[in-house]
């Protein structure tokens, strides 16, 4: 393609020869509005740039609304990739490059510091000489606003050159940018073809050759175009590998557990783990059920259990509330369960589609009375996967309900792993069918550990009934005082013989100084990263992750005790402590800071927001020099 | 073996169950208490059947009438107060040899498990399910329910109930998939227990509406049908309830009545005045969801893993130099 009307002055054509700058690591974003494909293009640049050996990690941006009003900042939809030599375990902090399909997407980023300090913005150049006066003042304003701002701008022809192959341009621009950041990453060509016809692989060859196409177009136009190119190299892979979000892993982890039965009712950002599930299950011999409501799911998935294989239930927040009756029920009557809530932003419909952890503490304690259960949070997209089967494995043994926390960093993130290697015992074993010695009792509570066998409808012998009622060691309803004692006592002995089993999580760095950084379930890439770059500073910084939140591990409270001072990092609600009416005694505290408090008798303080973002390790960072600070 | 099948050599060491093999513990309802005739109905259905007990589990949700799964020697969950069906829903989708039924009261299905009553009609899995309708919550002590007539004097409504109460055979009627409807009284056990065994043959989710007398709370409230026989409408047919000549004798009200017209069905069933008894509506053909959803492989560990390595290749990156 030869370029005879050259559009920006900007940039001038480059030879081929010219070099690529060879970086580390780089963030990439791409916004538009919604339905014009940049996630679709965001993820093909990931698994590109993935199957090139590069680490990446990629985060979905998310308006509420499935169509909200075009060209506007808040209704920006788009995707964050982060490339690099080496593993990549979080989001990063500022964006090098973003690729704005309008000018109102793109100050939906640059308002909320999503950029860096003369970030590279390319930017749709379409608006500046629209028919409406209105968008082309508004476009002007931006304009004038980024280069006062210091942003180097590329304003680039994407819709012209869309549509000289496509009648549509909301349906392929998209391939056209991919093109693009595929010549300014020097991104293998092959690879990027091969991954456009597996992501349209459904839409058949008619879909498939115009995205190739344009995939070709955006790659010249930027070879002719642009005066920069960078190159991320990598290691060489050396094992095999597998790319995916944390719901598919979730989805292939269930499969992998050998559970048969997933219930479910949708809710954002669950439903897309059972929307995978939905496509691949059968092939495993499960099934996904899309019950009437979420009460209807869980007493479904209990249903299923009681008769069979533990069964799983995938939900929200709000999902996750109407269950807790139900999560009662499947720990009073000792019925196996996993439940998954992909957490979101709350309280109430809260923030459906953005990052928050704040469902711990009602996860632990949901349900009325004493209710023991499991909690375990997955902390990267590979933790997902091993998360199921080991939450199938715990709930069959000590048959419990078992909550896995995941939430909507995780969900949508890709990121590579190694790709499993099948192990038989991760599968649930075959039901037991063989009768059992005429009076064997349902609850027949070992003193020490708490455990019972687990009878199964068709098993003859075993005739026996389940209640939620407080119930005597042979299932019979009964209200005596020491029947509803030994019941609790019996149900709370398993957690503590379930801890037994359970290791001292590692520190990350030293294991003892001045700070301690304590997180759970996805932002530990962040603060991990945080904890890197504090201690090339010479600060003594020092992080704790925990994966079993309930129970927790032997030894945390003497890791604990070894710092001068210990933060949680979370993405929940806390108090202002600095608020006037705030004080020590009313101050409320970040989920898992009020538990380790509360355990440890450890002042634990707290490093927390709700704003629905995943956290920047640049915050991190800054937050542990500055309390560092008051430490000295 | 000499043509003797294996089945047959089976046979002959199976039991024969009698009544007590089906009996738990001592009902503990009060003296009069319908959900009596509804278990010895139930108790009888399953000696006449011989139906290993192991194989068969009775859910209930909670109220008097959910007390039924600890008096039968059986498999019983006694799960929540409203949530029966989707639990019997759970544990039938991959236990086709289970016999599953379900009891509830009428707080317990027309009221807080009202969802999933309309959507266990559209599911169509095959089990039976029996609504013990005494128009009052039982076991909280007299609340207005669904079904209570208006102008009952209950706890919440000391000045009688205001609202019209629900038809719930009407609603039952309307929802697509619904493959087998009947309403009794446990006052005719021969009637009772005709009904559910042809609830039991069906194939398909069987509701039946069981008119169930509570002494204590609603001593009153049937007198009106039971004074007068003839408010009582028999329905009979080949397909449908069998009459016994002796109830036909009091019951003068007899109408034959095909279970395959459902607009028929419609009219008895929205008629106040005259209580229809007896199978309004069945369809062997609707398909079941347990029938649907069957698995068609095996969830094997060879299976479960030829499937991953489908999804890992998916998502696969292979190395290099591969
Ligand atoms: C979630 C919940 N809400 C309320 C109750 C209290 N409750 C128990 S049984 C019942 C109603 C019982 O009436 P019905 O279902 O008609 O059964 P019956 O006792 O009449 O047989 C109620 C409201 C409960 N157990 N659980
Ligand atoms: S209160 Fe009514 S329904 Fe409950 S046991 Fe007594 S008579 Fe039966
Ligand atoms: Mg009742």
């Amino acid at each position: 393609m030869h370029t005879t009307e050259t559009p920006q002055s900007k940039t001038a054509p480059t030879g081929q020869n010219a070099k690529p700058t060879v970086i580390d690591e780089h963030i990439i974003e791409i916004v538009s509005d919604s339905g014009e494909g940049a996630q679709t293009a965001g993820q093909a640049f990931g698994t590109i740039s993935a199957r090139m050996g590069n680490g990446i990690w990629t985060v979905e941006i998310i308006p509420a609304e499935i169509e909200p009003p075009p060209r506007t900042s808040s209704g920006a939809s788009g995707i964050r990739i982060r490339l690099g030599s080496n593993q990549i375990t979080n989001m990063g902090n500022e964006a090098d490059i973003i690729v704005a399909f309008n000018e109102q997407a793109l100050l939906g980023r640059e308002e909320t510091g999503n950029l860096k300090k003369g970030a590279t913005i390319i930017l749709e150049n379409r608006w500046k000489d629209h028919t409406n006066n209105v968008i082309r003042e508004q476009y002007a304003e931006v304009m004038e606003h980024l280069l006062a701002e210091g942003y180097n701008v590329i304003e680039i022809p994407m819709e012209e050159e869309t549509l000289k192959i496509v009648k549509n341009p909301r349906r392929g621009k998209n391939m056209f940018v991919l093109g693009m950041l595929s010549y300014i990453y020097s991104r293998d060509m092959e690879l990027a073809r091969e991954q456009i016809r597996f992501a349209f692989r459904k839409k058949g060859e008619k879909v498939i050759a115009p995205n190739l196409q344009l995939l070709e177009a955006g790659y010249n136009w930027a070879k002719n175009n642009l005066d920069f190119q960078y190159e991320i190299t990598s290691p060489p892979i050396s094992k095999p590998m597998v790319v995916t979000n944390g719901n598919v892993a979730i989805g292939m982890g269930i499969m992998a557990s050998g559970m048969e039965v997933c219930a479910m009712y949708p809710i954002t950002p669950a439903t897309s783990a059972s929307h995978y599930l939905s496509e691949v299950f059968e092939n495993a011999g499960g099934m996904v059920h899309q019950a009437e409501d979420e009460l209807a799911a869980c007493a479904f998935a209990i249903g299923a259990s009681y008769a069979g294989k533990c069964a799983v239930t995938i939900t929200s927040g709000p999902g996750m509330a109407l269950k807790t009756e139900l999560l009662g029920l499947a720990s009073m009557a000792e019925i196996p369960l996993v439940l998954v809530d992909v957490q979101r932003g709350g309280p109430s419909t809260g923030l459906p589609t953005k990052v928050e952890q704040g469902d711990l503490l009602s996860a632990m304690f949901n349900s009325p009375g004493d209710n023991p259960k499991v909690v375990l949070a997955p902390s990267t997209i590979e933790d997902c996967f091993y998360s199921m089967i080991t939450a199938r494995k715990i709930a069959e043994t000590f048959r419990i309900p078992v909550l896995v926390l995941s939430d909507a960093n995780l969900a949508t993130g890709q990121q590579p792993y190694p790709r499993p290697e099948f192990k038989e015992e991760w599968v649930a074993p075959p039901y037991d069918q063989n009768p059992v010695p005429e009076g064997t009792i349902p609850y027949d509570w070992d003193e020490k550990t708490g455990l019972s066998r687990r009878i199964i409808p068709g098993q003859p012998g075993g005739l026996f009934r389940v209640t939620g009622l407080a119930h005597t060691r042979d299932g019979h309803v009964a209200y005596g005082a020491g029947v509803n004692q030994e019941g609790c006592d019996k149900r709370s002995l398993k957690i503590a013989t379930f801890q037994k089993t359970l290791k001292t999580p590692r520190v990350y760095g030293p294991e003892e100084g001045d700070l301690l950084l304590v997180g759970w379930g996805s932002t530990r890439g962040a603060i991990e990263e945080a904890v890197d770059k504090a201690r090339k500073e010479g600060l003594t910084v020092s992080s704790l992750h925990l994966k079993f939140l309930m129970p927790m591990a032997s030894g945390i409270g003497e890791i604990l005790k070894k710092f001068k001072k210990v933060i949680t990092v979370e993405i929940n609600f806390s108090d202002n402590p600095e608020r006037e009416m705030i004080t020590e005694e009313n101050r409320r505290y970040s989920n898992l800071a009020w538990l380790l408090r509360a355990r440890y008798l450890v002042d634990v303080d707290n490093f927390s927001n709700v704003h629905g973002q995943p956290l920047k390790p640049s915050a991190i960072l800054e937050m542990a020099r500055r309390e560092l600070k008051k430490l000295n | 073996m000499f043509g003797v099948s294996i089945d047959n050599l089976l046979n002959l060491d199976q039991k024969y169950y009698e009544i007590d093999d089906y009996q738990s513990d001592i009902p503990r309802w009060c003296p009069g208490c319908g959900d009596n005739g509804i278990l010895t109905a139930t108790q009888r259905l399953l000696r006449e059947e011989q139906i290993a007990p192991e194989k068969t589990v009775f859910v209930s949700g909670i109220g008097c009438s959910s007390r039924f799964p600890h008096y039968m020697n059986t498999y019983g969950f006694h799960s929540l107060h409203g949530r029966a069906l989707p639990i019997a829903e759970g544990i039938k989708i991959r236990r086709p040899d289970l016999h599953v039924f379900v009891n509830m009261g009428d707080g317990d299905c027309f009221s807080i498990g009202a969802a999933h009553w309309i959507h266990a009609l559209r599911y169509n899995m095959n089990m039976v399910a029996m609504v013990h309708d005494n128009n009052i919550y039982g076991l909280t002590k007299k609340q207005a329910s669904p079904t209570t007539p208006k102008g009952l004097k209950s706890n919440t409504t000391p000045r009688g109930a205001v609202l019209e109460p629900l038809n719930p055979l009407v609603t039952t009627l309307a929802v697509s998939n619904v493959s087998f409807v009947a309403n009794v009284v446990e006052w005719i056990p021969d009637l009772l227990f005709d009904v559910i065994k042809k609830a039991f043959h069906h194939k398909g989710f069987s509701f039946i509406r069981i008119l169930q007398r509570c002494p204590h709370f609603t001593p009153h409230v049937f007198d009106p049908i039971m004074n007068e026989p003839d408010r009582l409408r028999l329905l009979t047919h080949d397909d449908g309830m069998v009459i016994p000549d002796a109830i036909k004798k009091i019951y003068k009200n007899v109408e034959t009545h095909d279970p395959s017209n459902i607009h028929k069905a419609r009219e008895y069933a929205s008629d106040m005045e005259t209580i229809p008894i007896g199978i309004l509506f069945r369809d062997e053909s609707i398909p079941t969801y347990d029938d649907i959803r069957k698995p068609t492989r095996p969830n094997t560990p060879s299976v479960i893993n030829e499937a991953l390595q489908q999804e890992f290749d998916k998502f696969g990156i292979k190395p290099k130099n591969d």
